[in-house]
């Protein structure tokens, strides 16, 4: 048998969605944003809604999202990224709008913009990468730094009493009357890539329904920021991660 | 026969909202200008032209919520008083950068700080000069009556979306309160969808479609050549506005020995102060900017050779002055008279000051 007759479109099982660009990524191997977007790119192209579809990126790793995902995109001051995606909503409600977030931009410098864009229950999806750490600074500490985890300002270990507390703010989220989907979600294997694109979808297809805001939380790895390689990132998050932010359905009406 | 109503300054900017055709409006309550969201919500424009108003959670929100409705071509707008444009200051920053049209209402208080409630000319600077982080500049009208309060909203979009930047009525705590009849106009339909398309393809957030690349609106540009660039091109904006779209206004200015310069609630003062100076047999005359930024510079110039002197008269410890003497540049004595904490001087006052300034 032949290469040519084995290359052939009947036996094709992947392609690369052409709303994902064939930009090269500037993210370091092993670093979850490049699988997310390609899920959201994939979402997009399975649903048809390129033309409908507008992102707000926001200040971090993923400020060049628009890179990436062939579709118009705002960009975003740190932590404004809801209020950009509740204007546009409310002036375009026949458009599809999300916002995607870091640890740092969502729930540090943002919480004000995201605790008041869910509770208002806007009609738009918020992907939320938590990585525990500052990606695009170089490693400093992030809200949802976990205790005793070394960043570039807790070189000792983050400790509570210094530091504060790692911050569950997805739980906080789901606690809102105007968000109708929270869900927690990883992308370090094909299982949980799998999950994770299934409950992305649903918060596209949740923005259509006047039902209000969905959440989706991944708890992702930085494996340059953690100064792992990134098959330990991945087991490390497993290990440490996980059992703190678990993974799963947090709301779901 | 136009419709002439009596209303307040910061109702006016309400209604001249809605009837220019803007899309959204977002704010967040704040004195002297709550009345112009109170307005709008009594209004209920959402169930008449469709036009969007939100209360935001805060000063930050509104702007950003002004910048993500900018970015999809739309006519949207915000307002607020010193303490909430301080606030304002970083998306100020992003909207310029990003080359959006909008349009910022700050009905300015005494400051600093939390300051006082009542009028002031304090943050002549920070519309001015900048405010927010970079090289950047708005347009920048200053209103002296409810009329103009209504008239500067469509104007204020009209310049915004010719410059693509964004546009602030610099009102005050006084033009903001007074209530005036204000002649009304039309109502302008808004935008359609298809009409934003048209205009905006090149850069607006409005989907994307086969047959155009992706529009991205971000300030961000890390290529040190590709940012200068950048920047060149902004300040190309702000060259063409000074030829194009200075506005400013002469009182008796043809004759005057003397000028005095004044903006805002001050102009109107200073108008009384002027009439009465020539009922006293002296050459004075009025120079009221209309536009703050780009500042009439060369009415000024023009002025200068037949003048002994010009005075500079704010609501502040002397800011737009600084402006003045950069065109008269040393040629006649350029002095100044202000007033501080919500104080609004009378026109005797006035012109007893300028009487010992010469």
């Amino acid at each position: 048998m032949d290469i040519k007759d084995i290359i052939k479109p009947e036996n094709r099982v992947y392609a690369k969605t052409p709303v994902l660009t064939s930009n090269v990524m500037h993210y370091c191997p092993g670093c979850s944003h490049g699988t997310v977007h390609k899920l959201i790119a994939e979402i997009v192209d399975e649903m048809g809604i390129q033309e409908q579809t507008i992102g707000i990126s926001p200040v971090g790793c993923a400020v060049f999202a628009y890179n990436y995902v062939d579709i118009d995109w705002q960009q975003a001051a740190h932590g404004r990224a809801p209020a950009l995606a509740t204007a546009t909503k409310r002036l375009h409600p026949e458009k599809y709008v999300f916002t995607y977030q870091g640890d740092g931009d969502l729930a540090s410098i943002g919480t004000a913009e995201i605790m008041h864009a869910c509770n208002r229950g806007e009609n738009i999806v918020v992907i939320f990468i938590n990585n525990a750490i500052y990606g695009m600074t170089g490693g400093q500490m992030a809200p949802t730094t976990l205790e005793g985890m070394v960043t570039a300002t807790t070189p000792y270990g983050r400790r509570a009493d210094l530091n504060g507390y790692p911050m569950k703010i997805t739980e906080l989220i789901a606690q809102l009357e105007g968000t109708c989907f929270v869900t927690r979600q990883s992308v370090q294997n094909p299982g949980s890539v799998r999950k994770a694109k299934k409950a992305i979808k649903k918060a596209f297809e949740n923005s259509m329904m006047n039902k209000g805001t969905s959440f989706v939380e991944i708890v992702s790895a930085c494996n340059s920021g953690w100064k792992l390689s990134p098959v330990k990132a991945n087991e490390w998050m497993e290990q440490n991660m996980f059992p703190f932010y678990q993974l799963g359905d947090i709301k779901d009406r | 026969m136009a419709e002439k109503i009596l209303l307040k300054g910061n109702e006016a900017i309400a209604l001249g909202a809605i009837h220019c055709g803007c899309d959204g409006y977002f704010g967040y309550p704040i004195t002297p200008q709550s009345e112009i969201m109170e307005t709008l919500m009594e209004e209920k424009p959402w169930e008449t032209t469709g036009m969007v108003v939100l209360q935001a959670e805060s000063e930050t929100s509104s702007i950003n919520m002004v910048y993500g409705g900018a970015s999809c071509g739309k006519k949207v707008m915000t307002s607020s008083s010193s303490p909430g444009l301080s606030l304002m200051c970083e998306g100020l920053s992003y909207l310029a950068g990003a080359e959006l049209p909008c349009l910022v209402v700050n009905v300015v208080r005494g400051g600093p700080g939390l300051g006082t409630i009542q009028p002031g000319q304090g943050d002549y600077f920070q519309a001015c000069k900048g405010g927010g982080h970079g090289d950047y500049k708005m347009i920048v009208l200053a209103p002296s009556s409810a009329q103009e309060m209504y008239d500067f909203v469509g104007l204020g979009f009209d310049l915004a979306f010719k410059y693509r930047i964004p546009s602030m009525i610099l009102a005050d705590g006084v033009v903001g309160q007074m209530m005036e009849k204000v002649e009304l106009k039309p109502q302008q339909p808004r935008w359609t969808n298809e009409e934003i398309v048209k205009m905006s393809s090149d850069w607006a957030t409005t989907g994307k479609t086969p047959n155009r690349k992706q529009n991205v609106v971000t300030s961000l540009a890390l290529d040190a050549v590709v940012h200068e660039e950048l920047n060149h091109k902004l300040q190309q904006k702000y060259v063409q506005m000074e030829e194009e779209d200075v506005r400013f206004e002469t009182l008796h200015c043809e004759d005057a020995e003397h000028v005095i310069v004044a903006y805002g609630c001050m102009a109107r003062i200073c108008e009384s102060a002027v009439e009465q100076a020539r009922k006293e047999g002296i050459k004075l005359g009025l120079l009221r900017p209309i536009t703050l930024s780009p500042f009439p510079r060369k009415e000024i110039d023009r002025l200068v050779p037949q003048l002994k002197s010009m005075m500079s008269v704010e609501l502040s410890a002397g800011q737009m002055i600084e402006d003045v003497k950069l065109v008269v540049n040393g040629r006649i004595p350029v002095n100044f008279f202000g007033r501080l904490g919500g104080i609004v001087p009378s026109p005797e006052e006035v012109l007893e000051a300028f009487k010992k300034s010469i």
